[in-house]
Protein backbone atom coordinates (compact mmCIF):
# COMPACT_ATOMS: atom_id res chain seq x y z
CA UNK A 1 0.00 0.00 0.00
CA UNK A 2 2.81 2.35 0.73
CA UNK A 3 5.25 1.27 -1.84
CA UNK A 4 2.19 1.59 -4.71
CA UNK A 5 1.18 5.12 -3.03
CA UNK A 6 5.13 6.51 -3.39
CA UNK A 7 5.25 5.03 -6.97
CA UNK A 8 2.19 6.65 -7.93
CA UNK A 9 3.69 9.63 -6.33
CA UNK A 10 6.78 9.32 -8.67
CA UNK A 11 5.42 8.83 -11.75
CA UNK A 12 2.92 11.70 -11.10
CA UNK A 13 6.24 14.30 -11.19
CA UNK A 14 7.30 12.57 -13.83
CA UNK A 15 4.32 13.13 -16.10
CA UNK A 16 4.27 16.77 -14.58
CA UNK A 17 8.52 17.44 -15.31
CA UNK A 18 7.32 16.21 -19.23
CA UNK A 19 4.49 18.30 -19.33
CA UNK A 20 6.26 21.42 -18.17
CA UNK A 21 9.21 20.54 -20.63
CA UNK A 22 7.14 20.25 -23.99
CA UNK A 23 5.28 23.51 -23.25
CA UNK A 24 8.81 25.27 -22.46
CA UNK A 25 9.85 23.32 -25.73
CA UNK A 26 7.15 24.84 -27.48
CA UNK A 27 7.10 28.08 -26.21
CA UNK A 28 11.03 28.52 -27.01
CA UNK A 29 9.72 27.18 -30.98
CA UNK A 30 7.58 29.72 -30.79
CA UNK A 31 10.31 32.75 -30.44
CA UNK A 32 12.56 31.15 -32.11
CA UNK A 33 11.48 32.10 -35.74
CA UNK A 34 11.04 35.72 -34.54
CA UNK A 35 14.16 36.07 -32.93
CA UNK A 36 15.84 34.18 -36.38
CA UNK A 37 14.37 37.21 -38.27
CA UNK A 38 15.41 39.39 -36.42
CA UNK A 39 18.82 38.26 -36.44
CA UNK A 40 19.22 37.97 -39.73
CA UNK A 41 17.51 41.32 -40.26
CA UNK A 42 20.27 43.04 -38.73
CA UNK A 43 22.81 41.03 -39.56
CA UNK A 44 22.06 41.49 -43.51
CA UNK A 45 20.03 45.15 -43.17
CA UNK A 46 22.23 47.51 -40.26
CA UNK A 47 24.82 48.43 -42.43
CA UNK A 48 22.55 50.09 -45.20
CA UNK A 49 20.48 51.62 -42.38
CA UNK A 50 21.64 55.05 -42.64
CA UNK A 51 20.96 58.68 -43.11
CA UNK A 52 20.48 58.12 -46.52
CA UNK A 53 17.81 55.68 -46.43
CA UNK A 54 15.69 57.31 -44.65
CA UNK A 55 16.12 60.63 -46.53
CA UNK A 56 16.68 59.91 -50.17
CA UNK A 57 14.68 58.54 -52.91
CA UNK A 58 15.74 55.11 -55.00
CA UNK A 59 19.17 55.56 -57.09
CA UNK A 60 18.34 54.99 -60.10
CA UNK A 61 19.59 51.79 -62.07
CA UNK A 62 23.31 51.27 -62.23
CA UNK A 63 23.84 53.64 -59.18
CA UNK A 64 24.72 52.84 -55.91
CA UNK A 65 23.19 54.65 -53.16
CA UNK A 66 19.69 55.57 -52.62
CA UNK A 67 17.18 55.37 -50.04
CA UNK A 68 13.72 54.79 -49.57
CA UNK A 69 11.93 57.99 -47.87
CA UNK A 70 9.78 58.03 -50.67
CA UNK A 71 8.18 54.35 -49.49
CA UNK A 72 8.55 55.42 -45.98
CA UNK A 73 6.74 58.06 -46.08
CA UNK A 74 4.09 56.44 -48.92
CA UNK A 75 3.48 53.65 -45.82
CA UNK A 76 2.75 56.37 -43.52
CA UNK A 77 0.26 58.20 -45.88
CA UNK A 78 -1.92 54.77 -47.17
CA UNK A 79 -1.69 53.55 -42.87
CA UNK A 80 -3.30 57.25 -42.60
CA UNK A 81 -5.84 57.10 -45.28
CA UNK A 82 -6.53 53.37 -44.32
CA UNK A 83 -7.19 54.29 -40.81
CA UNK A 84 -9.33 57.46 -41.86
CA UNK A 85 -11.65 54.85 -43.49
CA UNK A 86 -10.84 51.61 -41.67
CA UNK A 87 -11.19 53.29 -38.05
CA UNK A 88 -14.53 54.74 -37.99
CA UNK A 89 -16.71 52.33 -39.73
CA UNK A 90 -14.45 49.15 -37.60
CA UNK A 91 -15.20 50.99 -34.01
CA UNK A 92 -18.77 51.71 -35.14
CA UNK A 93 -19.49 48.65 -36.40
CA UNK A 94 -18.00 47.04 -33.20
CA UNK A 95 -20.06 49.15 -31.17
CA UNK A 96 -22.69 48.19 -33.24
CA UNK A 97 -22.54 44.56 -32.92
CA UNK A 98 -21.93 44.91 -29.21
CA UNK A 99 -24.95 46.84 -28.21
CA UNK A 100 -27.34 47.04 -31.01
CA UNK A 101 -28.68 44.42 -33.15
CA UNK A 102 -30.76 41.73 -32.46
CA UNK A 103 -29.28 38.60 -31.61
CA UNK A 104 -29.81 36.69 -35.02
CA UNK A 105 -28.90 39.46 -37.19
CA UNK A 106 -25.37 40.41 -35.22
CA UNK A 107 -24.28 36.42 -34.89
CA UNK A 108 -24.63 36.44 -38.82
CA UNK A 109 -23.19 40.01 -39.20
CA UNK A 110 -19.76 38.31 -36.81
CA UNK A 111 -19.57 35.42 -38.61
CA UNK A 112 -19.54 37.45 -42.05
CA UNK A 113 -17.09 39.37 -40.44
CA UNK A 114 -14.62 36.08 -39.42
CA UNK A 115 -14.89 35.31 -42.99
CA UNK A 116 -13.52 38.52 -44.57
CA UNK A 117 -10.57 38.04 -41.88
CA UNK A 118 -9.78 34.94 -43.58
CA UNK A 119 -9.76 36.28 -47.15
CA UNK A 120 -6.51 36.35 -48.71
CA UNK A 121 -5.31 39.71 -48.56
CA UNK A 122 -4.47 39.96 -52.58
CA UNK A 123 -8.05 38.82 -52.56
CA UNK A 124 -8.58 42.70 -51.37
CA UNK A 125 -5.89 43.94 -53.86
CA UNK A 126 -8.20 42.40 -57.03
CA UNK A 127 -11.14 43.54 -55.66
CA UNK A 128 -10.05 47.17 -55.24
CA UNK A 129 -8.31 47.25 -58.81
CA UNK A 130 -11.63 46.41 -60.00
CA UNK A 131 -13.79 48.87 -58.53
CA UNK A 132 -11.47 51.47 -58.40
CA UNK A 133 -7.88 51.39 -60.28
CA UNK A 134 -10.28 50.41 -63.45
CA UNK A 135 -12.89 52.84 -63.10
CA UNK A 136 -10.83 55.93 -62.61
CA UNK A 137 -7.89 54.35 -65.27
CA UNK A 138 -5.23 54.87 -62.51
CA UNK A 139 -3.35 53.22 -59.33
CA UNK A 140 -3.43 55.79 -56.53
CA UNK A 141 -3.05 56.17 -53.01
CA UNK A 142 -6.74 56.32 -52.14
CA UNK A 143 -6.75 52.72 -54.09
CA UNK A 144 -4.06 51.25 -52.04
CA UNK A 145 -5.55 53.20 -48.59
CA UNK A 146 -8.31 51.71 -49.49
CA UNK A 147 -7.68 47.88 -49.77
CA UNK A 148 -5.45 48.41 -46.72
CA UNK A 149 -8.97 49.85 -45.36
CA UNK A 150 -11.06 46.60 -46.22
CA UNK A 151 -8.84 44.50 -44.45
CA UNK A 152 -8.56 46.73 -41.41
CA UNK A 153 -12.16 46.81 -40.79
CA UNK A 154 -13.06 43.57 -39.93
CA UNK A 155 -10.40 43.50 -37.73
CA UNK A 156 -10.84 46.02 -35.94
CA UNK A 157 -14.98 45.47 -35.72
CA UNK A 158 -13.74 42.39 -34.17
CA UNK A 159 -11.82 43.13 -31.13
CA UNK A 160 -13.95 46.66 -30.29
CA UNK A 161 -17.16 44.19 -30.32
CA UNK A 162 -15.27 42.02 -27.84
CA UNK A 163 -14.09 44.75 -25.41
CA UNK A 164 -17.53 46.50 -25.58
CA UNK A 165 -18.75 43.51 -24.25
CA UNK A 166 -16.66 43.32 -21.59
CA UNK A 167 -17.63 46.29 -19.84
CA UNK A 168 -19.72 45.35 -17.34
CA UNK A 169 -23.43 45.86 -17.76
CA UNK A 170 -23.67 47.95 -14.66
CA UNK A 171 -22.22 50.89 -15.64
CA UNK A 172 -24.71 50.93 -18.64
CA UNK A 173 -27.18 50.69 -16.17
CA UNK A 174 -26.14 53.48 -13.84
CA UNK A 175 -25.55 55.81 -16.48
CA UNK A 176 -29.24 54.98 -18.08
CA UNK A 177 -30.60 55.45 -14.51
CA UNK A 178 -29.04 58.92 -14.45
CA UNK A 179 -30.90 59.91 -17.31
CA UNK A 180 -28.07 59.79 -19.40
CA UNK A 181 -29.46 58.80 -23.37
CA UNK A 182 -28.50 55.80 -24.68
CA UNK A 183 -25.85 56.79 -27.55
CA UNK A 184 -24.33 58.97 -24.29
CA UNK A 185 -23.79 55.96 -22.56
CA UNK A 186 -22.33 54.28 -25.33
CA UNK A 187 -19.96 57.14 -26.01
CA UNK A 188 -18.86 58.51 -22.82
CA UNK A 189 -19.49 55.61 -20.32
CA UNK A 190 -18.84 52.27 -22.54
CA UNK A 191 -16.32 53.37 -25.17
CA UNK A 192 -14.53 55.17 -22.47
CA UNK A 193 -14.20 51.95 -20.21
CA UNK A 194 -13.19 50.21 -23.06
CA UNK A 195 -10.83 52.69 -24.69
CA UNK A 196 -7.68 50.80 -23.75
CA UNK A 197 -8.99 47.74 -25.68
CA UNK A 198 -10.42 49.55 -28.85
CA UNK A 199 -7.16 51.65 -29.02
CA UNK A 200 -5.52 48.14 -28.66
CA UNK A 201 -7.24 46.76 -31.27
CA UNK A 202 -6.63 49.85 -33.98
CA UNK A 203 -2.64 49.67 -33.52
CA UNK A 204 -2.69 45.83 -33.66
CA UNK A 205 -4.78 46.55 -36.97
CA UNK A 206 -2.39 48.76 -37.97
CA UNK A 207 0.67 47.20 -37.10
CA UNK A 208 -1.12 44.16 -39.27
CA UNK A 209 -1.71 46.55 -42.38
CA UNK A 210 1.59 48.27 -42.20
CA UNK A 211 3.19 45.11 -43.58
CA UNK A 212 1.12 44.00 -46.26
CA UNK A 213 2.49 43.98 -49.72
CA UNK A 214 -0.34 41.89 -51.94
CA UNK A 215 -3.63 44.35 -51.78
CA UNK A 216 -0.70 47.05 -52.48
CA UNK A 217 0.66 45.82 -55.60
CA UNK A 218 -2.32 46.84 -58.12
CA UNK A 219 -3.54 49.38 -55.86
CA UNK A 220 -0.91 51.53 -54.58
CA UNK A 221 1.44 50.25 -57.38
CA UNK A 222 4.59 51.69 -56.06
CA UNK A 223 6.44 54.90 -57.45
CA UNK A 224 10.14 55.32 -57.75
CA UNK A 225 9.91 58.87 -57.42
CA UNK A 226 7.46 61.23 -54.30
CA UNK A 227 3.73 60.83 -54.75
CA UNK A 228 2.16 64.85 -54.98
CA UNK A 229 -1.08 63.15 -55.73
CA UNK A 230 -3.90 60.84 -53.70
CA UNK A 231 -5.10 59.95 -57.48
CA UNK A 232 -1.48 59.11 -58.22
CA UNK A 233 0.82 55.85 -57.62
CA UNK A 234 2.60 56.08 -54.47
CA UNK A 235 5.55 53.94 -52.98
CA UNK A 236 5.26 51.66 -49.94
CA UNK A 237 7.81 50.06 -47.59
CA UNK A 238 6.54 46.54 -48.65
CA UNK A 239 6.41 47.00 -51.86
CA UNK A 240 9.85 48.61 -52.60
CA UNK A 241 11.15 45.22 -50.30
CA UNK A 242 9.11 42.95 -52.58
CA UNK A 243 10.69 45.13 -56.16
CA UNK A 244 14.39 45.04 -54.89
CA UNK A 245 14.41 41.73 -52.95
CA UNK A 246 13.62 40.35 -57.03
CA UNK A 247 15.76 42.30 -58.66
CA UNK A 248 19.24 40.69 -59.42
CA UNK A 249 21.09 43.73 -58.47
CA UNK A 250 23.28 43.09 -54.89
CA UNK A 251 22.82 46.89 -53.66
CA UNK A 252 18.95 46.80 -54.20
CA UNK A 253 19.02 43.56 -51.90
CA UNK A 254 21.10 44.92 -49.23
CA UNK A 255 18.45 47.85 -49.36
CA UNK A 256 15.34 45.14 -49.14
CA UNK A 257 17.45 43.82 -46.12
CA UNK A 258 17.28 47.58 -44.74
CA UNK A 259 14.22 48.18 -45.29
CA UNK A 260 12.58 44.62 -43.78
CA UNK A 261 14.86 45.98 -41.13
CA UNK A 262 12.63 49.04 -40.67
CA UNK A 263 9.59 47.29 -41.19
CA UNK A 264 10.01 45.12 -38.52
CA UNK A 265 11.44 47.72 -36.14
CA UNK A 266 8.46 50.08 -36.60
CA UNK A 267 6.27 46.84 -36.04
CA UNK A 268 7.83 46.03 -33.26
CA UNK A 269 7.42 49.15 -31.36
CA UNK A 270 3.80 49.52 -32.03
CA UNK A 271 3.45 46.28 -30.38
CA UNK A 272 5.02 47.37 -27.16
CA UNK A 273 3.16 50.21 -26.94
CA UNK A 274 -0.10 48.21 -27.14
CA UNK A 275 2.01 46.36 -24.32
CA UNK A 276 2.55 49.25 -22.43
CA UNK A 277 -0.96 50.30 -23.04
CA UNK A 278 -2.74 47.31 -21.98
CA UNK A 279 -0.35 47.08 -19.06
CA UNK A 280 -3.01 46.77 -15.74
CA UNK A 281 -5.32 45.46 -17.60
CA UNK A 282 -7.14 43.93 -14.52
CA UNK A 283 -7.30 47.37 -12.64
CA UNK A 284 -9.96 48.80 -15.54
CA UNK A 285 -11.64 47.07 -18.30
CA UNK A 286 -10.00 46.05 -21.05
CA UNK B 1 -34.60 78.86 -24.89
CA UNK B 2 -33.59 78.07 -21.20
CA UNK B 3 -29.99 76.53 -19.87
CA UNK B 4 -29.55 73.75 -19.35
CA UNK B 5 -28.42 74.77 -15.93
CA UNK B 6 -31.56 76.66 -15.45
CA UNK B 7 -33.93 73.39 -16.40
CA UNK B 8 -32.38 71.55 -14.11
CA UNK B 9 -33.17 74.12 -11.31
CA UNK B 10 -36.59 74.62 -12.85
CA UNK B 11 -37.44 71.17 -12.48
CA UNK B 12 -36.10 70.83 -8.78
CA UNK B 13 -37.99 73.78 -7.45
CA UNK B 14 -41.15 72.84 -8.91
CA UNK B 15 -40.48 69.86 -7.29
CA UNK B 16 -39.87 70.83 -4.00
CA UNK B 17 -42.31 73.59 -4.13
CA UNK B 18 -45.36 71.18 -4.76
CA UNK B 19 -45.55 69.47 -0.75
CA UNK B 20 -45.98 73.46 -0.01
CA UNK B 21 -49.23 73.26 -1.51
CA UNK B 22 -50.19 69.24 -0.26
CA UNK B 23 -53.32 68.90 1.72
CA UNK B 24 -53.81 67.01 4.97
CA UNK B 25 -54.00 63.66 2.80
CA UNK B 26 -50.60 62.23 2.78
CA UNK B 27 -49.22 63.01 -1.38
CA UNK B 28 -48.75 59.97 -3.47
CA UNK B 29 -45.67 59.95 -5.65
CA UNK B 30 -46.05 56.89 -7.59
CA UNK B 31 -49.13 55.44 -8.24
CA UNK B 32 -49.27 51.70 -9.97
CA UNK B 33 -52.45 50.58 -11.39
CA UNK B 34 -52.90 46.48 -12.44
CA UNK B 35 -49.18 46.41 -12.78
CA UNK B 36 -48.26 42.67 -14.74
CA UNK B 37 -44.59 42.39 -16.48
CA UNK B 38 -43.26 39.65 -18.26
CA UNK B 39 -39.68 38.03 -19.39
CA UNK B 40 -40.70 36.50 -22.46
CA UNK B 41 -43.36 34.05 -21.52
CA UNK B 42 -42.44 33.97 -17.43
CA UNK B 43 -44.42 36.39 -15.63
CA UNK B 44 -42.49 38.09 -13.23
CA UNK B 45 -45.33 40.34 -12.12
CA UNK B 46 -48.70 39.48 -11.55
CA UNK B 47 -51.55 42.59 -11.41
CA UNK B 48 -50.00 44.97 -8.75
CA UNK B 49 -51.68 47.89 -7.34
CA UNK B 50 -49.89 49.59 -4.97
CA UNK B 51 -49.47 53.57 -4.44
CA UNK B 52 -45.97 54.76 -2.81
CA UNK B 53 -46.20 57.78 -0.58
CA UNK B 54 -44.21 60.63 -1.19
CA UNK B 55 -41.15 61.89 1.43
CA UNK B 56 -41.40 58.55 3.24
CA UNK B 57 -39.42 55.18 2.81
CA UNK B 58 -41.04 52.53 1.56
CA UNK B 59 -39.29 48.70 1.46
CA UNK B 60 -39.87 45.93 -0.42
CA UNK B 61 -39.74 42.79 0.51
CA UNK B 62 -39.71 39.49 -0.41
CA UNK B 63 -38.20 36.03 -1.09
CA UNK B 64 -35.52 35.66 -4.29
CA UNK B 65 -37.40 35.60 -7.62
CA UNK B 66 -40.84 36.79 -6.43
CA UNK B 67 -40.37 40.15 -8.48
CA UNK B 68 -39.50 43.00 -6.13
CA UNK B 69 -36.08 44.14 -8.27
CA UNK B 70 -38.44 43.80 -11.16
CA UNK B 71 -41.52 46.09 -9.90
CA UNK B 72 -39.10 48.31 -8.53
CA UNK B 73 -37.34 49.06 -11.79
CA UNK B 74 -40.49 49.21 -13.59
CA UNK B 75 -40.89 52.29 -11.71
CA UNK B 76 -38.30 54.45 -13.92
CA UNK B 77 -38.68 51.78 -16.68
CA UNK B 78 -35.08 50.37 -16.00
CA UNK B 79 -37.07 46.90 -16.88
CA UNK B 80 -36.98 47.72 -20.11
CA UNK B 81 -33.24 47.54 -20.27
CA UNK B 82 -34.02 43.62 -20.51
CA UNK B 83 -34.82 41.87 -23.79
CA UNK B 84 -38.09 40.61 -24.90
CA UNK B 85 -39.88 42.52 -21.58
CA UNK B 86 -43.70 43.15 -21.93
CA UNK B 87 -45.62 44.83 -19.43
CA UNK B 88 -49.72 45.88 -18.86
CA UNK B 89 -50.59 48.48 -16.57
CA UNK B 90 -49.80 51.72 -15.73
CA UNK B 91 -47.41 53.75 -13.60
CA UNK B 92 -47.84 57.34 -12.84
CA UNK B 93 -45.35 59.76 -10.95
CA UNK B 94 -47.14 62.51 -9.29
CA UNK B 95 -50.28 61.91 -11.58
CA UNK B 96 -48.13 61.37 -15.12
CA UNK B 97 -48.29 58.21 -16.91
CA UNK B 98 -44.56 57.27 -16.80
CA UNK B 99 -45.16 54.75 -19.39
CA UNK B 100 -47.70 57.03 -22.25
CA UNK B 101 -46.07 57.22 -25.91
CA UNK B 102 -44.48 60.81 -25.39
CA UNK B 103 -42.67 60.12 -22.69
CA UNK B 104 -38.73 59.48 -22.99
CA UNK B 105 -37.53 56.89 -20.87
CA UNK B 106 -34.66 59.31 -20.34
CA UNK B 107 -36.83 62.01 -18.65
CA UNK B 108 -37.95 59.51 -16.59
CA UNK B 109 -35.03 58.16 -14.88
CA UNK B 110 -33.47 61.92 -14.56
CA UNK B 111 -36.81 61.99 -12.60
CA UNK B 112 -36.60 58.74 -10.49
CA UNK B 113 -32.92 57.87 -9.75
CA UNK B 114 -32.14 54.13 -8.96
CA UNK B 115 -28.61 53.34 -6.84
CA UNK B 116 -27.89 49.90 -7.21
CA UNK B 117 -27.03 46.57 -5.17
CA UNK B 118 -23.51 46.24 -6.52
CA UNK B 119 -21.74 49.58 -6.03
CA UNK B 120 -20.92 51.15 -9.60
CA UNK B 121 -18.63 54.27 -9.75
CA UNK B 122 -17.58 54.83 -13.20
CA UNK B 123 -13.91 53.17 -13.53
CA UNK B 124 -12.52 55.81 -15.62
CA UNK B 125 -13.61 59.09 -13.57
CA UNK B 126 -12.28 60.64 -10.57
CA UNK B 127 -14.37 60.53 -7.28
CA UNK B 128 -15.79 64.20 -8.07
CA UNK B 129 -16.03 63.36 -11.84
CA UNK B 130 -18.30 60.47 -10.96
CA UNK B 131 -20.43 62.52 -8.67
CA UNK B 132 -21.45 65.44 -11.52
CA UNK B 133 -21.11 62.62 -14.84
CA UNK B 134 -25.28 62.91 -14.87
CA UNK B 135 -25.38 66.80 -15.28
CA UNK B 136 -22.19 66.89 -17.71
CA UNK B 137 -23.68 64.21 -20.09
CA UNK B 138 -26.96 65.93 -19.84
CA UNK B 139 -25.31 69.23 -21.20
CA UNK B 140 -24.59 71.19 -17.90
CA UNK B 141 -21.33 73.27 -18.67
CA UNK B 142 -21.34 75.77 -16.11
CA UNK B 143 -18.23 74.88 -13.93
CA UNK B 144 -19.86 77.02 -10.61
CA UNK B 145 -23.19 75.47 -10.98
CA UNK B 146 -21.16 71.75 -10.70
CA UNK B 147 -18.99 72.25 -8.24
CA UNK B 148 -21.71 73.55 -5.91
CA UNK B 149 -23.66 70.64 -6.68
CA UNK B 150 -20.88 68.28 -6.47
CA UNK B 151 -20.24 69.45 -3.11
CA UNK B 152 -23.98 70.04 -2.38
CA UNK B 153 -24.53 65.79 -2.97
CA UNK B 154 -21.41 64.55 -1.43
CA UNK B 155 -23.00 66.57 1.68
CA UNK B 156 -26.44 64.79 1.53
CA UNK B 157 -24.69 61.33 0.73
CA UNK B 158 -22.36 61.96 3.86
CA UNK B 159 -19.21 61.63 2.07
CA UNK B 160 -17.93 65.02 1.80
CA UNK B 161 -15.79 64.43 4.89
CA UNK B 162 -14.49 61.64 4.39
CA UNK B 163 -13.37 62.49 0.28
CA UNK B 164 -13.13 66.20 0.11
CA UNK B 165 -9.17 66.19 -0.15
CA UNK B 166 -9.20 63.20 -2.47
CA UNK B 167 -11.66 64.39 -5.37
CA UNK B 168 -9.69 63.61 -8.02
CA UNK B 169 -8.79 60.39 -7.11
CA UNK B 170 -10.39 57.39 -8.91
CA UNK B 171 -13.62 57.13 -7.40
CA UNK B 172 -13.43 53.01 -7.48
CA UNK B 173 -10.11 53.88 -4.96
CA UNK B 174 -12.70 53.97 -1.94
CA UNK B 175 -14.26 51.63 -0.14
CA UNK B 176 -17.01 49.45 -0.48
CA UNK B 177 -19.73 51.43 1.69
CA UNK B 178 -18.24 55.10 0.48
CA UNK B 179 -18.38 53.71 -3.11
CA UNK B 180 -21.79 52.93 -2.83
CA UNK B 181 -22.40 56.24 -1.06
CA UNK B 182 -20.28 58.03 -4.22
CA UNK B 183 -23.47 56.22 -6.44
CA UNK B 184 -25.72 57.57 -3.95
CA UNK B 185 -24.39 61.30 -4.45
CA UNK B 186 -23.85 60.78 -8.09
CA UNK B 187 -27.74 60.25 -7.98
CA UNK B 188 -28.78 63.07 -6.18
CA UNK B 189 -26.41 65.58 -8.17
CA UNK B 190 -29.20 65.31 -10.50
CA UNK B 191 -32.13 66.27 -8.34
CA UNK B 192 -34.20 63.18 -8.69
CA UNK B 193 -37.57 63.67 -6.99
CA UNK B 194 -37.30 59.99 -6.21
CA UNK B 195 -34.73 57.62 -5.84
CA UNK B 196 -35.17 53.98 -5.93
CA UNK B 197 -32.63 51.60 -4.26
CA UNK B 198 -31.91 47.43 -5.25
CA UNK B 199 -30.92 46.24 -2.09
CA UNK B 200 -28.14 48.76 -1.69
CA UNK B 201 -26.40 47.20 1.50
CA UNK B 202 -26.59 43.57 0.65
CA UNK B 203 -22.60 44.14 -0.38
CA UNK B 204 -21.79 45.78 2.66
CA UNK B 205 -20.30 45.17 5.93
CA UNK B 206 -22.51 46.03 8.97
CA UNK B 207 -21.11 49.59 9.66
CA UNK B 208 -21.12 50.52 6.48
CA UNK B 209 -25.06 49.47 6.20
CA UNK B 210 -25.50 51.48 9.48
CA UNK B 211 -23.91 54.31 7.60
CA UNK B 212 -26.58 53.99 4.64
CA UNK B 213 -29.34 53.17 6.60
CA UNK B 214 -28.18 56.33 8.17
CA UNK B 215 -28.17 58.28 5.49
CA UNK B 216 -31.97 57.10 3.94
CA UNK B 217 -33.48 58.70 7.06
CA UNK B 218 -32.22 61.72 6.26
CA UNK B 219 -32.62 61.64 2.67
CA UNK B 220 -36.42 60.36 3.32
CA UNK B 221 -37.07 64.35 4.56
CA UNK B 222 -36.33 65.70 1.04
CA UNK B 223 -36.84 62.21 -1.19
CA UNK B 224 -39.28 59.97 -1.66
CA UNK B 225 -37.43 56.40 -1.24
CA UNK B 226 -38.22 53.20 -2.45
CA UNK B 227 -36.02 50.24 -1.37
CA UNK B 228 -35.88 46.51 -2.02
CA UNK B 229 -33.97 44.51 0.64
CA UNK B 230 -34.03 41.07 1.34
CA UNK B 231 -33.33 41.92 4.97
CA UNK B 232 -36.25 41.69 7.26
CA UNK B 233 -34.40 43.85 10.11
CA UNK B 234 -33.40 45.91 7.49
CA UNK B 235 -36.86 47.03 6.32
CA UNK B 236 -37.64 47.25 10.26
CA UNK B 237 -35.84 49.55 10.92
CA UNK B 238 -35.35 52.23 7.87
CA UNK B 239 -39.01 51.92 6.15
CA UNK B 240 -42.71 53.41 7.09
CA UNK B 241 -44.10 51.38 4.73
CA UNK B 242 -43.76 47.63 3.75
CA UNK B 243 -45.00 45.66 0.44
CA UNK B 244 -44.53 42.34 0.51
CA UNK B 245 -44.46 40.35 -2.67
CA UNK B 246 -44.58 36.68 -3.20
CA UNK B 247 -44.34 34.85 -6.78
CA UNK B 248 -45.25 38.20 -8.63
CA UNK B 249 -48.02 38.47 -6.66
CA UNK B 250 -48.55 41.94 -3.71
CA UNK B 251 -49.56 39.49 -0.85
CA UNK B 252 -49.77 42.73 1.44
CA UNK B 253 -49.04 45.76 2.05
CA UNK B 254 -49.44 49.09 4.82
CA UNK B 255 -47.31 50.78 7.52
CA UNK B 256 -44.30 49.33 8.38
CA UNK B 257 -45.29 48.69 11.73
CA UNK B 258 -48.50 46.91 11.03
CA UNK B 259 -47.05 44.69 8.62
CA UNK B 260 -44.80 43.13 11.46
CA UNK B 261 -46.83 43.07 14.07
CA UNK B 262 -49.80 42.56 12.98
CA UNK B 263 -50.02 41.48 9.38
CA UNK B 264 -53.69 40.72 7.98
CA UNK B 265 -51.98 38.08 5.85
CA UNK B 266 -51.22 34.26 6.81
CA UNK B 267 -47.79 33.89 3.99
CA UNK B 268 -46.46 37.69 5.28
CA UNK B 269 -46.51 36.15 8.55
CA UNK B 270 -44.93 33.05 7.55
CA UNK B 271 -42.33 35.11 5.81
CA UNK B 272 -41.30 37.63 8.64
CA UNK B 273 -41.38 35.45 11.04
CA UNK B 274 -39.10 33.42 8.91
CA UNK B 275 -41.26 30.10 8.13
CA UNK B 276 -39.87 30.39 4.80
CA UNK B 277 -37.95 32.73 2.27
Amino acid sequence: MRSKRTDNHTWRKIKSALASTTAFVSAILVILPLGLVFFHLLVNGITSVNWDFFTKLPAPVGEVGGGMANAIVGSLELLAIAGVIGIPVGVLGGVYLAEYGSARINSVLRFLADVLNGIPSITWGVVVYGLVVLRFKSFSVLAGGLALALIMIPLILRTTEEVVLLVPNGYREAALALGVSRWQTIVHIVMKTASKGIITGILLALARIGGETAPLLFTAFGNRFWNHSLTQPIAALPLQIFTYAISPYDDWHRQAWAGALVLVTGIFFVNITVRILTRGRGASVA
Amino acid sequence: MATPEQRVTERVEGAVQAPASSEPAPKLTFEAKNVSIWYGQKRAIDNVSLNILSKAVTAIIGPSGCGKSTFLRALNRMHELTPKTRMEGTVLLHGENLYSKTVDPAIVRRRVGMVFQKSNPFPTMTIGENVIVGLRLNGVRNQKFLNERLEKSLRMAALWDEVKDDLHKPGTSLSGGQQQRLCIARALAVEPEVILMDEPCSALDPIATAKIEELINELKAQYTIVTVTHNMQQAGRISDYTAFFYLGRLIEFGPTTAIFTNPTERQTEDYITGRFG
